[in-house]
């Protein structure tokens, strides 16, 4: 049946779907809305799960360690400054390789107080151990929540995915949603270290320096061998359900001379400013980074690149196109844009492509670097 | 692509009008985005909502800047708010109002909503509800098919006075 549903309820009718055992999570602007339609659909009788009103953000995703590590499957969510106080259990979450998913709606944070949408919240969150993957329309927040679980629950990942959507320009605005049929695509999960009472175990012991690295390593093990994981994740959802994804979404790319690269509703309205300059003969792209933990190997080789951040490492610079250059080896014209929810339309991103300077920063709307 | 900004106040249920459209809109086979803009709004604040209806997937998500119509559900906003801004020449623009008023270089139409809300008992909290039949005067206008405008008041909400309040709406409008 077409409906029409916003950016959080479409997260909550895949976790519906998804049907975890236990969610804890603690409400938050632009966020809550995914929380109360949890709580509803388990007060309804339609979600056969546990809720649980915790006081906070931190014990949020310490319920869903706890909760986890029995072998269910568990969900949160969130949103900037109740990210942040949860970074103490993201990183348990990661280490103790519980496949805990997570919503984050994408938020700036304070102050000055802001509700609006910024990368820099999931951003900072990137050296957990989390894979996170960033959407751009409602559809895709449902898909993509749908696969998280299968991703994180998989026997080769074992490890959190946090599914990542702009604050009001995803989360509150309401586009079409198909929802799928599920069926078995998400396997029930199995947990190979999950506390058993008949084989007591010790978890969260003192690890010493001989041992702690081998733990460390098998994070980024993992995480190297989500990469098939995902890919095969995103095929069998193409397969079953026809809506195709990757680890990018390349717009007019193969020919480009330069390729806007963007997260979430910014590298969504990029392809609108490619149409535009394409009118006027230049041969422009569009490519929206999707996954940015495991980072993808982006094929930009022979191609100018202007890299839009809704985001800021203070004293580097814009975090993806730090992360584009390292891995290129090739300089970009790195734009500072949308912070705090700034109005950024396809005619402004049109302009940072014509303007590109290759090599240099500009912040957006910046007097003197305007 | 067809763009609409919708001007009311705030628990008038702009942004509920914006849903209805965009949904109507899609059962007419469309694509649709209905967005309110989050400012600091309140109760009683001039609020503004956007609808984009296209043939193909809208993939915009700023403001609208050179919307086709304009919709006004409380004249009163006319006084504090320019709602002509950006409306592009020719544009359409729907006043909530007894009174057609010209605008000229654009084709005005107007229609009491809050005449029919009363009429029909629409009230909620003491306030009229004039996001339902909106949503007729708009199929009036072409935007949506009748058939679709029924159907998406239909599947949010199940009191019947909803659609007959669009429907009056529908007969009334003035163009």
């Amino acid at each position: 049946m077409k409906k029409i549903a916003t950016g959080n309820k479409a997260v909550a009718e895949a976790v519906k779907q998804a049907a975890p055992t236990v969610v804890a999570a603690y409400p938050i602007t632009p966020q809550t809305e995914i929380v109360e339609q949890v709580a509803e659909f388990v007060s309804s009788g339609e979600l056969k799960s546990r809720y649980i009103a915790v006081e906070s953000e931190h014990s949020a995703m310490a319920a869903c360690i706890g909760a986890s590590i029995t072998g269910i499957r568990t969900f949160t969510a969130t949103s900037s400054h109740g990210l942040l106080y949860m970074h103490e259990m993201t990183n348990w979450a990661a280490g103790a390789r519980l496949p805990i998913v997570m919503a984050n709606v994408n938020r700036s944070l304070g102050p000055g107080w802001n509700i609006w949408a910024e990368h820099t919240d999931a951003l900072q969150e990137r050296d957990t151990g989390w894979l996170q993957v960033y959407v751009s329309t409602v559809q895709e927040a449902y898909d993509a929540t749908l696969m998280a679980f299968r991703i994180a629950e998989h026997n080769d990942v074992l490890l959190p995915v946090m599914v990542n959507l702009d604050g009001f320009l995803l989360s509150h605005i309401m586009q079409p949603l198909d929802t799928v049929d599920l069926g078995d695509f998400i396997p029930p999960i199995h947990l190979p270290h999950a506390i058993d009472v008949k084989n007591p175990a010790g978890y969260g012991c003192l690890t010493g320096p001989d041992q702690q690295f081998r733990f460390r390593w098998d994070i980024e093990r993992s995480m190297r061998d989500s990469v098939k994981v995902i890919e095969e994740t995103q095929k069998e959802f193409a397969k079953r359900f026809g809506r195709k994804y990757g680890f990018t979404e390349d717009y007019q790319c193969s020919d480009a001379e330069v390729v806007i690269v963007a997260l979430g509703t910014l590298g969504k309205e990029a392809e609108v400013a490619v149409d535009l300059l394409r009118k006027e003969g230049i041969k422009a792209g569009s490519m929206r980074l999707r996954w940015l933990r495991p980072f993808p190997k982006l094929d930009l080789k022979g191609k100018q690149v202007v890299v839009i951040d809704r985001d800021y490492s203070f004293g580097r610079g814009g975090i993806l196109a730090t992360e584009i250059v390292a891995q290129t080896r090739e300089p970009v014209f790195s734009v500072i844009a949308g912070i705090g929810g700034q109005e950024v339309t396809y005619e402004d991103i049109a302009g940072f492509v014509r303007k590109r300077r290759i090599g240099e920063e500009f912040w957006f709307g910046v007097s003197g670097n305007v | 692509m067809f763009e609409i900004r919708i001007h009311s106040r705030g628990g008038q249920g702009g942004v509920t009008a914006a849903r209805l459209l965009a949904l109507a809109a899609i059962h007419d086979g469309k694509y649709a985005t209905a967005a309110p803009f989050y400012g600091a709004e309140r109760r009683g604040a001039p609020i503004v909502s956007f609808v984009r209806i296209d043939d193909k997937p809208v993939r915009i998500y700023s403001q609208i800047k050179r919307p086709d119509m304009v919709i006004v559900l409380d004249a009163s906003v006319m006084d504090v708010v320019d709602v002509l801004q950006g409306l592009k020449k020719g544009g359409k623009v729907l006043v909530n109002s007894q009174q057609k008023k010209d605008f000229p270089g654009f084709l005005s139409s107007n229609v009491d909503l809050t005449g029919i809300a009363l009429r029909e008992n629409l009230v909620v909290s003491g306030s009229p509800i004039l996001n339902t039949p909106v949503i007729g005067a708009l199929a009036k206008q072409g935007l949506v098919s009748v058939e679709s405008a029924k159907k998406a008041i239909k599947e949010m909400f199940s009191d019947e006075r909803n659609v007959k309040a669009a429907e009056a709406a529908y007969q009334e409008m003035n163009a």
